[in-house]
């Protein structure tokens, strides 16, 4: 403790390169708290073990639609709880340019497998007495400042009436708030109908729905559970692809991008970047401060002593600078993340970024800390 | 009074490049205790590798380095820089202080290497610039301070460890004439007061003149010239 | 001491050079996606062409229409005729299929009908390789970077479809425009395999005159049968590729803008070293009667020659890593993968080299006013 003297000494030598160092230092893990963190959010989130959902869509594609049937032979496979099937119905308000995400869905089944919506057994009771009535998410009915007892008309371009019209109407039963983590996601912000309703007044399509999700008793299970749904199936007209939750989505984010190969690449790049600028700020600071070193060791300084006042400087510096660089990280993650789905960075990012600047600290302050320990004093002295 | 320093058969070769350059032909040297030696002679002479001998800071190639009854030349590494610690204070002619620590902390800076309570040290750093005459300047930093008051600081770092032996190279080199006598008289006075023993290197005959003896480096060896007794 | 400084300054001077590298590097790649994929969805074909969709169909994938309305729309004013006095309007269907690409996951392509108008209204649609397919039979033709991408898609493959095969007799390219992504079928046998009945998605008609799309379109509005959206193809690939390109964009410029005030601090750092290694000089030079301006042009100009070198070699590294990289993506309402190549163009470069020197110029403007700030006796006493 008594030697962060001669360190601070060290460190404040050159008060602007330290600052400078210091300030890109941040900036680097600044950029990496923020890219990991996003990275890492995202696969946690899609990781997550004690999601106990799987998705089923017809084999062809997902916009094909299965007969409703198949539920009472899903209903058969061992592990499986409550089926929740959902049909896209879309639709939008007034004008073609606001687009509704409404769903025909069996209420008692959405909000069973889905318990982080909060729909409440008096919304379900609501639905069943109510035939077209319409749940919807708080996050739309704020947006259009609808409340219960609304009439919502809704316009679509494909689900055509038996009566050759296509103008729907809706009447809303009830407002649901789901869970923060649902709150900026499709099924938050949803428009729920009643499948029944929905089934006997459209023209086409009829007894067939999009999706089903099912809820099973063991998340450990699923890939056993997929499997033995998708099996029942197997070279029959309505062929079946089941995968868990976490899987499904995955599988679309990575239609979009690979987020992580991106994020690791940039994250690299900067890294390298920075280990350079770090190596030869030490590099020259040490250098600069030759015949310092030289009376540290005439006082009786060892060469060992010398070395680790190098190396703790590097460390001190890498270290405070890099949490800095995180900390600022997790507020912009804090503050943007909302939007992105991720509420925090996640501690493993922090953990992973202590470590480079470990690492950092370490390849950068090692050679400085070699010739520190090295040094001749008699010729530094001279050099004088 | 003791031999505190004995020099026997020395010899010192450094390489320069494939060449091998004797500095230091054999030199037997003798200081007692309670000594203010000077050691003069022209640039090239050698007296500064046989001073970085003697306080350690460098080993012989040939010969045996006694001081304060401890074979240095045969103390490597960790050890010699420990023993360094203990016995010697080396006063430098550009004083090498740490330009951003204050003079108190300049000072400090040896008692790190001990055991002491930070209270002893601030306590002995307090005693020690008093005795230079420097405690109203302890907070200020080296270049808030005059050449004369630097070396100064430097010389209350030198002493805070109360060290067997004071080493001066060239001390008064930068200096103008009146801070150099003040040097020399504060030097005078820590050997006649104190009974700290110091060794200087000079160029300078009047630095020489506050010595109590003066020995001749020329070409790597020794010539002596009369003792002179304290003036 | 000059020359004994030289490593020294070669070692600072690289760290500005390796930073301000990376930052374009970065930044222009990533907006070569952007440049890539806004390229590929407004490249349209030779001829001037409008699409026509069903109202409020965000998407060809989700708009349905009528054969009846398909008929009207191709009769409608504006559209140009055809050598044998048919109107060159190309009735299209789209699906999407899954299909599996080379690495081994799964990904959804766009699978369109064409009849045979199409190849009259797609001129620009070339069969490299095979033949075109035969009408009531289930054959296709795939675009060359779908042939690229995915597996199982050479010409005399068979490929499962949605329950039915599909033998690949030709593969086309198409100038570089999205339906090189896609497979190509005949229509009529499409609809009924699946069966869709009679309709369409989408209907891409020829336009008479470079100023006919005014035309074309008050026809089609004032039509009280039609209830469709029109726009230009080009207007319509640009409104797909929006919000992607908008993404990307955001990407590049904080990712790039992050990078860019590190790499600004390497420069301050470094050309601060520059200044205080070459106080002495510097002094010097003030002392014999030059005055400050040289002194500041010449630390203002290291900056910048650094930064231009790497903004030279960032691009460079962009160029060779990324350029024509194909890359695929379903962000948008394609209708299953697009592919496109990453496009590092001139403007590209000229915009990351400008980066690099405004970095450059903050990064060598400071240390160049305290340069000629310094006062020059003591920097002629600094040893």
């Amino acid at each position: 403790m008594k030697y962060l003297l001669l360190i601070w000494a060290g460190l404040w030598r050159k008060k602007t390169r330290t600052i400078l160092t210091m300030l890109s230092i941040i900036v680097a893990f600044l950029l990496f708290g923020l890219l990991q963190g996003i990275n890492q959010s995202i696969k946690a989130g899609l990781g997550d073990t004690s999601n106990n959902r799987l998705w089923t869509t017809s084999r062809m594609s997902a916009i094909n639609s299965m007969p409703i049937s198949l539920m009472d032979k899903m209903q058969t496979v061992k592990g499986v709880r409550t089926i929740a099937h959902l049909s896209f119905f879309g639709g939008y308000f007034q004008d073609a340019k606001n687009a509704i995400s409404a769903f025909a869905i069996n209420v008692d089944g959405v909000a069973t497998v889905y318990p982080e919506l909060n729909i409440t057994q008096a919304q379900i009771d609501a639905m069943k007495t109510t035939r077209p009535g319409a749940l919807i998410g708080r996050p739309l009915a704020q947006k259009y400042g609808w409340k219960v007892g609304d009439k919502i008309p809704l316009g679509t371009t494909i689900w055509t009436k038996k009566d050759g019209s296509n103008n729907w109407a809706f009447d809303i039963i009830g407002i649901f708030d789901p869970s923060p983590q649902f709150a900026n996601s499709p099924l938050g912000s949803a428009f729920w109908i009643n499948y029944d309703y929905w089934d006997e007044t459209r023209q086409f399509d009829n007894h067939r729905v999009h999706q089903f999700i099912t809820q099973i008793d063991d998340p450990k299970q699923a890939t056993a559970i997929s499997s033995a749904i998708d099996k029942l199936f197997e070279n029959s007209p309505d062929e079946t692809r089941t995968q868990s939750e976490n899987a499904a989505l995955q599988a679309q984010l990575k239609e979009f991008a690979d987020i992580d190969f991106i994020a690791n690449s940039i994250v690299g790049a900067v890294m390298f970047a920075l280990l350079f600028l770090t190596a030869n700020t030490m590099m020259q600071s040490v250098r600069e401060r030759i015949p310092e070193l030289a009376v540290l060791k005439t006082l009786g300084f060892s060469g060992g002593a010398v070395s680790a006042l190098v190396l703790t400087e590097s460390a001190i510096l890498c270290l405070i600078a890099a949490l800095v660089g995180l900390l600022l990280a997790s507020f912009a993650i804090g503050a943007v993340g909302s939007v992105l789905g991720a509420g925090t960075i996640p501690p493993v990012v922090i953990l992973e970024g202590i470590v480079i600047a470990v690492l950092l600290a370490a390849i950068s302050g090692l050679p400085p800390a070699l010739r520190a320990q090295r040094l001749n004093i008699v010729d530094a002295l001279a050099e004088r | 009074m003791s031999t505190l320093v004995s020099l026997h058969n020395v010899v010192k070769r450094y390489k320069r490049g494939k060449q091998s350059v004797e500095v230091l032909h054999g030199v037997n040297l003798s200081i007692e205790q309670g000594e203010f030696l000077a050691l003069m002679g022209p640039s090239g002479s050698g007296k500064t590798t046989l001073l970085n001998l003697i306080a350690g800071l460098d080993q012989p190639t040939e010969g045996e380095v006694t001081v304060a009854g401890e074979r240095i030349d045969r103390l490597s590494g960790g050890k010699l820089a420990k023993w360094r610690a203990r016995h010697i204070g080396f006063v430098f002619q550009f004083y090498n202080l740490l330009p951003v620590l204050t003079a108190a902390r300049n000072v400090e800076v040896p008692l790190l290497l001990t055991n002491l309570s930070s209270a002893k040290r601030k306590q002995n750093v307090r005693a020690v610039l008093e005795l230079v005459g420097l405690a109203d300047r302890a907070t200020h930093k080296p270049s808030e301070l005059s050449g004369g008051q630097q070396q100064r600081v430097s010389i209350a770092r030198a002493l805070v460890a109360d060290p067997t032996l004071l080493v001066c190279d060239e001390p008064t080199g930068d200096l103008d004439r009146e801070n150099a006598e003040e040097i020399l008289k504060l030097l005078q006075m820590l050997n006649r007061d104190q009974g700290k023993t110091i060794i200087m290197v000079t160029h300078d005959p009047l630095a020489a003149d506050h010595a109590s003896r003066t020995l001749h480096v020329d070409k790597g060896r020794l010539v002596d010239t009369a003792v002179r007794s304290a003036a | 001491m000059n020359i004994r400084s030289l490593p020294q300054r070669v070692g600072t001077s690289s760290v500005v050079v390796i930073g301000i590298a990376g930052v374009v590097a970065v930044l222009i790649s990533v907006l070569a996606m952007s440049t890539g994929l806004i390229r590929t969805m407004q490249k349209t074909g030779p001829v001037n062409r409008a699409i026509v969709v069903r109202t409020g169909s965000s998407t060809e994938l989700v708009s349905v229409l009528t054969n009846d309305a398909a008929l009207a729309i191709a009769d409608s004013a504006g559209v140009k005729k055809g050598a044998d006095g048919h109107p060159l309007a190309s009735r299209e269907g789209l699906l999407i299929v899954n299909v599996m690409k080379r690495d081994g996951t799964e990904a959804v392509a766009p699978f369109r009908g064409f009849t045979q108008t199409g190849f009259a209204v797609h001129p620009e649609i070339k069969l490299v390789k095979g033949r075109l397919f035969q009408p009531a039979v289930a054959e296709m033709i795939v675009g060359k970077s779908a042939q690229r991408l995915y597996s199982g898609l050479d010409v005399g493959s068979q490929v499962k479809l949605r329950g039915t095969t599909w033998t690949v007799v030709g593969i086309f390219e198409s100038g570089g425009n999205a339906r090189e992504s896609e497979l190509i079928a005949d229509l009529q046998t499409l609809n009924s395999a699946y069966q869709r009945g009679n309709g369409s998605q989408s209907v891409l008609v020829v336009l008479d005159s470079p100023n006919g799309f005014q035309t074309f379109k008050d026809a089609i509005t004032t039509n009280p049968q039609l209830q469709v959206d029109v726009a230009t193809e080009k207007e319509y690939g640009t409104q797909q590729s929006d919000r992607i390109s908008k993404i990307l964009s955001i990407v590049a410029y904080v990712v790039g803008g992050i990078m860019a005030v590190g790499a600004i601090f390497a420069a301050l750092n470094t050309m601060y070293s520059a200044v205080s290694a070459r106080a002495r000089e510097i002094a010097t030079l003030r002392a014999i009667g030059f005055g400050p301006m040289p002194v500041v042009v010449s630390v203002f100009v290291e900056a910048l020659l650094l930064a231009m070198v790497g903004g030279s070699i960032g691009a460079l590294i962009a160029w060779l890593l990324f350029n024509g990289h194909s890359v695929d993506t379903n962000g948008g309402g394609f209708g299953g993968q697009l592919i496109f190549d990453l496009a590092v163009t001139p403007t590209l470069v000229t915009l990351g080299i400008i980066w690099a020197c405004v970095i450059g110029a903050i990064g060598g403007l400071f240390p160049a006013i305290r340069a000629a700030r310094l006062p020059v006796a003591t920097a002629l006493r600094a040893v």
